[in-house]
């Protein structure tokens, strides 16, 4: 490999990371086309020259689908783009989501060797590189499925983790339905994160490639009340079946004046705007209420989509309210850093204590009160306590609450002896097998709230259990028909 | 794709509908209802589910032209599919034999009503309905709301049909006559018609379910829009309802809520109308 790399080790180390060329600030505020354009070619061929091409690969157990990354990287020095992405795809079926969305400086490029000293390799940006090159080439090449199945498999919930799970269970021969409570598929990738960070071609290109894997996609089916669980096993023959129905129930602060029209849930706003184009409302139906000042609580990933949004939908000022400092803040520091850049303001160690109405009931302003950090807490953050006294008012006339989700609770209530835990987290073993045989589960509905790679992780790791489950069940029934055969046999 | 099998007008506004949706139909109980979206660009809209046929795997809608979806909707036409349809969605009402009960309808309210009063007395209640409109035009359904109740009561806000008034009006007489017995009170119409139904049903300490129409958009428990109060707590009520104890229904916040869009709403409207004026332009 070398001799594609004729540089050594202290070479590569002088080439400073390369960047992703961007949408400046003040055009991308005006619309919902994506944010970063990703690295070029020349780019993309400088930063994989920085990789260090390690024997012991620690990016590779950084990765929570166990990418090959070093073999990629060296594919793409090898200008076998496709090859790289390939070798992606072996691991993980949606690389320029991915390349997109998943927080590489806290997975593979945390633990990168080169970034010990220096700063890691562009790992994700690589990937998206060629995941984007091969689709603007169409380069894409299905993988060829050797065996086919009959046993039939239900993924319940089209986002990340229940279309991983059918692609793998496909790949395998098995004959797959996803069935979807929406009229698109997706998940959060579909109504949760923005165009801006995730163009929806990329989105139904991806799903169309699970399509073309022969999953069958059923939208507008709501698992527990068109069809139970049960009814899958004992109607509809399914033999098994993975529940990724993730984490979205909302949660709400409890204060005074929620109930205010111009109030939402991060979920309903962003849900109008990316599900349902309420931001070209009237040529979309559906409406969604703006002002001026829009206040977003929280400081995760959905507050800071939800704020970028409302300043794409016209918001003077977009204000982020969160009650810690930035350092506790849990969104990627690349989402903060663009935030900022596109004038969103960071109103950190405040609390919103109350939202005020006028007389015609629309919103004018949110009560908040200033926070000091004390002791930590359970979470090892320090614990927020609020300066007596401090109280001051924000005016604004939206109000969005990005404070946390939840399981969806209707598959738990309609499955019985489906064993749930805290804050209604469906309880799993290692294999993401449930309290049910033949049940399976994974991503937001079993961690409560993670990450789209998290899911995916669930996703493949559950399809491997049920591949297992299927086939000793099979391997049972096989056994049951020859001792059954075998009687008639000695019965002649 | 949920073909439309027949359209049948039931009042100048109001059309029924039976759909092709042999899952949804399956499935479906008294008090659930489905979201549908028209169009692609369309809006996601929560509709009673008041019929079902196995055999032919069709649910009924019935629906009141009001805005720029429902409109959209009730110019359709048998031959004619509906993009989405997801259901059934909802709890089912509890459906128990109470002895008596009073069902009241208002307006649309009464399509809504319908597969309730028929599980109602299905269960061995006695059924005192009442059928409440503006007009005439308004008051529907009677004919299947006779065949299942033992009583009907019929008014209307200007007196052109029954007797003139609104639903309260007979319903407080029953609940004073101790001959009918009631034991508990179904309402279903417009919020200050239920808000109404509650504050009298509370006088005589009658139990009352009434079905809000909160404004939602997914109607699996996703986003919250649909959020109401009941007694002081917060519910969503796609999932938690949405039927819930008129007793303890903040109604006025509901009232509130459902204003959110009315620009919108006129706005929607005007275009729609718009566009159908200009497409009868290009007609011949
Ligand atoms: C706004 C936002 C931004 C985010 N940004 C990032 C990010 O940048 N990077 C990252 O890694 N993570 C991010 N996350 C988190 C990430 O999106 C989730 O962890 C991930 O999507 C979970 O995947 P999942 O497959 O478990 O569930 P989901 O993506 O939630 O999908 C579940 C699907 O199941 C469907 N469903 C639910 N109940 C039923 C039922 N009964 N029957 C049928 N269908 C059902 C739902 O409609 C939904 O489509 C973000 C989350 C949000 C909300
Ligand atoms: C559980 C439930 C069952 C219903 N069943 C029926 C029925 O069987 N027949 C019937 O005619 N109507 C029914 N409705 C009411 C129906 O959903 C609304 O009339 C319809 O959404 C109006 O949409 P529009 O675009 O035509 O009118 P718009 O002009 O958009 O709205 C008119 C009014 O309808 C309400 N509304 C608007 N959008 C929504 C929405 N997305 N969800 C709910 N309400 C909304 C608002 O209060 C608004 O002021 C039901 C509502 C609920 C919540
Ligand atoms: S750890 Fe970093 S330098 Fe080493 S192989 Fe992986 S990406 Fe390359
Ligand atoms: S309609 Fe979205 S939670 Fe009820």
């Amino acid at each position: 490999m070398t001799v594609l790399n004729p540089l050594k080790p202290s070479e590569r180390m002088k080439i400073p990371r390369q960047h992703s060329i961007e949408q400046p600030a003040s055009d991308r505020v005006q619309g919902f086309t994506e944010v970063s354009f990703g690295v070029d070619e020349e780019r993309a061929m400088i930063e994989a020259t920085r990789c260090l091409e390690c024997k012991n690969a620690v990016c590779v157990e950084g990765c929570p689908v166990g990418i090959d990354i070093r073999s990629f990287i060296q594919l793409i020095l090898q200008k076998d783009y496709a090859g790289a992405v390939n070798k992606i795809r072996e691991a993980n079926y949606l690389p320029a989501i991915c390349g997109r969305v998943c927080p590489q400086e806290e997975q593979c490029e945390a633990v990168c060797t080169l970034g010990k000293k220096h700063m890691p390799v562009a790992i994700g940006k690589l990937e998206r590189f060629v995941a984007d090159y091969e689709m603007e080439h169409n380069l894409f090449t299905p993988p060829v499925i050797t065996e086919r199945r009959d046993q039939k498999v239900a993924i319940v919930g089209s986002g990340p983790a229940g279309l991983t799970c059918a692609a793998e269970l496909a790949k395998m021969g098995y004959r797959v339905t996803v069935f979807e409570a929406l009229h698109a598929v997706g998940g959060v990738l579909r109504y949760g994160i923005p165009e801006f960070r995730l163009p929806r071609k990329i989105l139904d290109l991806e799903t169309d490639r699970i399509r073309g894997l022969g999953v069958e996609i059923q939208t507008n089916f709501l698992v527990g009340r068109t069809a139970t669980i049960d009814e899958f096993f004992e109607e509809w023959g399914f033999s098994a079946v993975f529940l990724g129905t993730g984490a979205g129930t909302p949660n709400f602060m409890g204060i005074p004046g929620e109930s205010l029209p111009g109030v939402y849930s991060a979920n309903e706003f962003l849900t109008r705007v990316n599900l349902m184009k309420a931001n070209k409302f009237p040529n979309f139906d559906t409406p969604i209420r703006m002002g001026s000042n829009v206040a977003v609580i929280g400081g995760g990933n959905t507050a800071m989509d939800a704020v970028r949004t409302a300043k794409r939908l016209g918001a003077e000022r977009a204000i982020l309210v969160y009650r810690r400092s930035r350092q506790e803040m849990p969104a990627r520091q690349e989402e903060i850093h663009h935030a900022e850049e596109e004038g969103i303001e960071l109103m950190l160690l405040t609390n919103p204590t109350r939202i005020l109405g006028n007389e015609n009931h629309t919103v004018t302003g949110m009560e908040c009160q200033r926070m000091e950090l004390g002791e930590p807490d359970e979470s090892g953050r320090r614990k927020p306590v609020a300066v007596k006294g401090s109280e001051f008012v924000i005016p604004v006339q939206i109000v969005i609450e990005a404070v946390g989700q939840q399981p969806n609770p209707i598959i738990q209530a309609t499955t019985p002896g489906l064993k749930t835990g805290k804050r209604g987290v469906v309880e799993t073993n290692e294999k993401q097998g449930t309290s049910r045989p033949g049940v399976f589960a994974g991503g937001d509905l079993a961690r409560g709230g993670a990450t789209v790679i998290l899911a995916m992780r669930d996703g493949k790791q559950a399809a491997v259990a049920i591949h297992e489950y299927i086939q000793s069940k099979v391997q049972d029934e096989g056994n049951k028909a020859i001792v059954s055969t075998g009687a008639e046999v000695v019965g002649t | 794709m949920f073909p439309i099998i027949s359209k049948e007008i039931l009042a100048p506004t109001i059309s029924k509908f039976v759909i092709h949706a042999p899952l949804v139909g399956k499935k479906r109980k008294a008090g659930n209802f489905v979201i549908i979206r028209v169009i692609e660009n369309g809006e996601r809209i929560p509709l009673t589910i008041v019929d079902s046929n196995l055999a032919e795997g069709t649910i009924t809608l019935i629906v009141q032209a009001i805005g720029k979806t429902t409109k959209l909707l009730c110019s359709m036409n048998a031959g004619d599919s509906i993009l989405d349809v997801v259901g059934p969605l909802g709890n089912p009402t509890p459906i128990e034999n109470h002895g008596s009960v009073a069902c009241v309808g208002g307006g649309v309210g009464t399509a809504e009503m319908y597969p309730i009063t028929k599980a109602l007395k299905g269960a061995g209640n006695r059924v005192f309905s009442i059928i409440g409109g503006r007009s005439r035009d308004l008051v529907i359904l009677e004919e299947e709301m006779r065949s299942c109740s033992d009583e009907v009561f019929i008014t209307t806000d200007d007196g052109s049909y029954g007797q003139k008034g609104i639903v309260t009006d007979p319903l407080r007489q029953l609940l004073m006559n101790s001959q009918s017995g009631i034991k508990a009170v179904y309402a279903i119409g417009p919020l200050p018609m239920m808000k109404a139904v509650s504050n009298l049903t509370r006088e005589f300490g009658v139990h009352t379910l009434v079905s809000l129409n909160a404004i939602m958009v997914d109607g699996t428990g996703m986003c919250g829009g649909c959020r109401v109060t009941i007694d002081g707590k917060m519910k969503f009520a796609c999932v938690d309802g949405p039927e819930f104890d008129g007793h303890q229904v903040d109604f006025d916040e509901l009232i509130l809520r459902n204003k959110s869009y009315l620009d919108f709403e006129r706005m929607a409207n005007e275009q729609l109308l718009k566009e159908t004026a200009s497409s009868h332009e290009v007609a011949p």
